[in-house]
């Protein structure tokens, strides 16, 4: 094999090409009114948050005008920065969605100040008045959603026993583990809940390990809170159990065995945000809502719903809409025994105590630290 | 890598094994054979982007834009240069990590772990001295990730050399072990508690934040790694302590019978290593994060194992592939958002170059054009 002259003719084609190459402009393939990037920690079709997000760069992309490009498995690290000097370099993009909530500090925040004139839009409702004017971040009040899921789990399950595949006790899971308990003990007062944590957001064997061992010791409805709640659904679903959903709707996954779910309705607000955008109208810094701002969505119910449920889970779900109903109201206590939310005190969604949670209502069969 | 070393025990291995050691004669003695390292490692690399544009091309993309893409996103513009050398500045240390144990014939592969701790310690090191004048707490911070990083690898030697433990196998699981350690502390005892939603330790102050290189954004990490690289590359090639690694890479039984203290040195390389990934930890904390979190394990350690095995286990060759594997990285997000490609496209092309560069250690010393004009 004469492996000279393949090499020297290897050589002379990559020459031509680059040279080739480097003739043609940038962004040749773009021409729109405005480019969106889209990054994601994760892959985008992993029936879970970062799928939830694509599906609302999906909606973005049937606007006129709008150019959407996107970029999965980015790490919270310069990488991200990286990545987004390189859509607003390269592709152009004014409008950035860094979806992870490790984005945040400092890469975002170092981007923005970087780029004043450009607009960054973070999901996980961080931004405080320190931070830059051209920076957001927006949340969804995903536990409402939780609570109604958690009603239809309650009247679902035959043992008494739930299940949660949790990644870290950190305020946000310990709020949507409480508000489905809550949700479940409208059905059944006795009901209990007993949660697994992971230790990170995904880690498909130890997912799958939690769903079988809980499913081992009775539980007959499981929920999750993971980036990407595939394995929990379709485990469970092999094992008999029924679930209720995270993020997006895994029905497709185990049609059988879905009650219902917690759904992000990032294909009702990123439009929104768009059009704002487009506009020159500002986009709030600080933007937040539930059920009734259509951030977050309950999946329609499955067929094995029993109407009871679906009767008292309609009856929540149009009063958290209304905004008549307070999923914390007190009198509440943790799983050992001490008052957190005092009789007479309701705490509303907007109640800054609810960041801070720390602890796991009664009937919750775990602990946070 | 051993297989060519092949100098009998007893017989005076220093005189004789001699050109067989250096793994990469001194430039200005062996012109044909170091070009052979540059021309081969190169068509092996040609040969893998031609294979993976035809896997492209069965994607129905053309190859001609995958290539073109490539080049803009990694090298086309000097954003794309920054981007590329940003990527570079961790995997250089991460790989020196792997690098400098291999020449004392072993396999370090946990790169990672030495990171973490490093990232830790060097955090620890900064919160401890809250007052103190910016450069103070950087040096502190440097050495403190060095000793950490150090101490882990240099664990993984001191099993091997004492009790007989496999160093890839406890190398590979400290990485879980330091990774348990930083979750445990940054989500207990060191955690802010105003971070909330994500455990992180506190920061360590804007004030202390090692910035970039001046007409850059690329960090300091990426000088230092260089320098390291270099250390090691005069370490190993051009010192006793080098040469004594060399012979007991090459024959342990000769080096225990020439009288090199071989505990010693694999104590000391596997310190060395470790130091140049906690550095890399302390780059990530000092330079990128501000702080201590989860975010720290971003795989810079395993992917600083591919860096040092594609430069077959030499300080210096780590610094181009790194910019090369770097480069991959900062180009492997505008093939996402151009041509469509998954992100795992970019796994694929890194796993062909490495199979390429690895087969092709076999054309080693068979090309004549380079043994008529070499040895």
């Amino acid at each position: 094999m004469n492996f000279d002259k393949i090499s020297r003719r290897g050589v002379l084609k990559g020459t031509a090409a680059l040279t080739v190459g480097s003739a043609l402009p940038v962004s040749r393939a773009l021409a729109a009114d405005a480019t969106i990037g889209f990054i994601y920690v994760g892959s985008r079709d992993d029936y879970g948050y970062n799928q939830a997000h694509a599906a609302g760069a999906a909606a973005l992309k049937k606007l006129p005008g709008i150019k959407v490009v996107e970029e999965e498995k980015v790490p919270e690290t310069d990488a991200v920065e990286k990545t987004m000097e390189s859509m607003i370099n390269l592709d152009g993009a004014t409008l950035l969605f860094p979806t992870s909530f490790g984005y945040y500090n400092p890469h975002m925040i170092k981007m923005a100040q970087k780029f004043p004139k450009l607009r960054f839009e973070h999901c996980g409702g961080l931004w405080s008045d320190k931070d830059p004017k051209n920076a957001g971040s927006y949340f969804g009040y995903i536990d409402e959603a939780q609570h109604v899921a958690g009603v239809i789990a309650g009247y679902s399950s035959k043992s008494g026993k739930l299940g949660f595949v949790a990644a870290k006790p950190i305020p946000q899971v310990l709020r949507n583990i409480n508000a489905w308990t809550l949700g479940a003990k409208l059905a059944n007062p006795k009901i209990t809940t007993q949660v697994i944590f992971t230790g990170d957001w995904s880690m498909p064997v130890k997912e799958a390990e939690a769903t079988n061992s809980l499913i081992d010791q009775g539980v007959d409805v499981i929920t999750c809170h993971v980036d990407g709640p595939k394995t929990v659904v379709e485990n469970a679903a092999r094992r008999g159990a029924m679930v209720t959903g995270y993020h997006v709707n895994q029905s497709v996954l185990a049609p059988k065995a879905y009650l219902t779910g917690a759904e992000w309705n990032w294909e009702a607000l990123y439009p929104r945000f768009v059009k704002m955008f487009t506009s020159g109208e500002t986009i709030p810094n600080f933007y937040r809502g539930g059920l009734k701002e259509e951030i977050v969505k309950v999946s329609p119910y499955g067929d094995m719903v029993s109407a009871e449920a679906k009767a008292k889970a309609d009856e929540v779900k149009a009063a958290l809409t209304a905004g008549s109903y307070v999923i914390f109201k007190g009198p509440i206590a943790d799983n050992k025994g001490a008052t957190v939310v005092e009789a007479g005190v309701s705490r509303g969604q907007t109640d800054p105590e609810l960041e801070k949670m720390s602890y796991l209502v009664e009937g919750v069969i775990g602990a946070t630290s | 890598m051993k297989a060519d070393v092949g100098a009998p025990v007893g017989t005076p291995v220093v005189k004789s094994g001699a050109g067989d050691f250096l793994r990469l004669p001194p430039f200005t003695a062996k012109i044909g054979g170091a070009a052979e390292y540059v021309v081969i490692p190169a068509g092996a690399l040609l040969a893998s982007l031609a294979l993976f544009g035809i896997f492209v091309a069965l994607f129905g993309k053309n190859p001609l834009d995958l290539y073109f893409y490539m080049y803009q996103g990694a090298f086309g513009t000097w954003f794309s240069w920054q981007n590329t050398l940003t990527r570079a500045a961790p995997l250089i240390l991460t790989a020196l990590c792997t690098a400098l144990p291999a020449q004392l014939g072993m396999v370090i592969i946990g790169g990672e772990g030495a990171l973490l701790i490093g990232a830790l310690c060097a955090t620890s090191a900064a919160l401890a001295i809250p007052g103190a004048p910016p450069l103070v707490v950087d040096i502190a911070m440097a050495v403190a990730g060095m000793i950490g990083g150090g101490l882990w690898i240099m664990l993984s030697g001191a099993l091997r050399q004492y009790r007989g433990v496999n160093e890839t196998i406890s190398s590979l699981l400290l990485v879980y072990i330091a990774l348990a350690i930083l979750n445990f502390l940054v989500e207990g005892p060191m955690r802010d508690p105003t971070s909330l939603n994500k455990p992180s330790t506190p920061e360590i102050g804007a004030a202390n934040m090692i910035g970039s290189i001046p007409g850059t954004d690329v960090h300091w990490g990426f000088m230092f790694g260089i320098i390291a690289a270099v250390l090691s590359y005069i370490l190993i090639y051009h010192t006793v302590f080098g040469f004594a690694a060399r012979v007991a890479g090459g024959n342990l039984r000769a080096a225990r019978v020439v009288g090199l203290s071989v505990g010693k040195l694999i104590l000391i390389v596997c310190f060395l290593a470790g130091a140049a990934a906690g550095l890399a930890g302390m780059f990530e904390v000092a330079a990128v994060q501000g702080r201590t979190n989860a975010n720290l394990a971003a795989g810079y350690g395993f992917a600083g194992i591919l860096v040092a095995f594609l430069a077959r286990q030499n300080p210096l060759a780590v610094i181009p592939v790194a910019i090369l594997l770097g480069g991959i990285g900062a180009s492997g997000g505008l093939l996402q958002r151009r041509l469509g490609l998954p992100d795992a496209s970019v796994l694929v092309l890194e796993g062909v170059i490495f199979v390429m560069v690895l087969a092709s250690d076999t054309l080693y010393g068979r090309l004549s054009i380079f043994r008529a004009k070499g040895a």
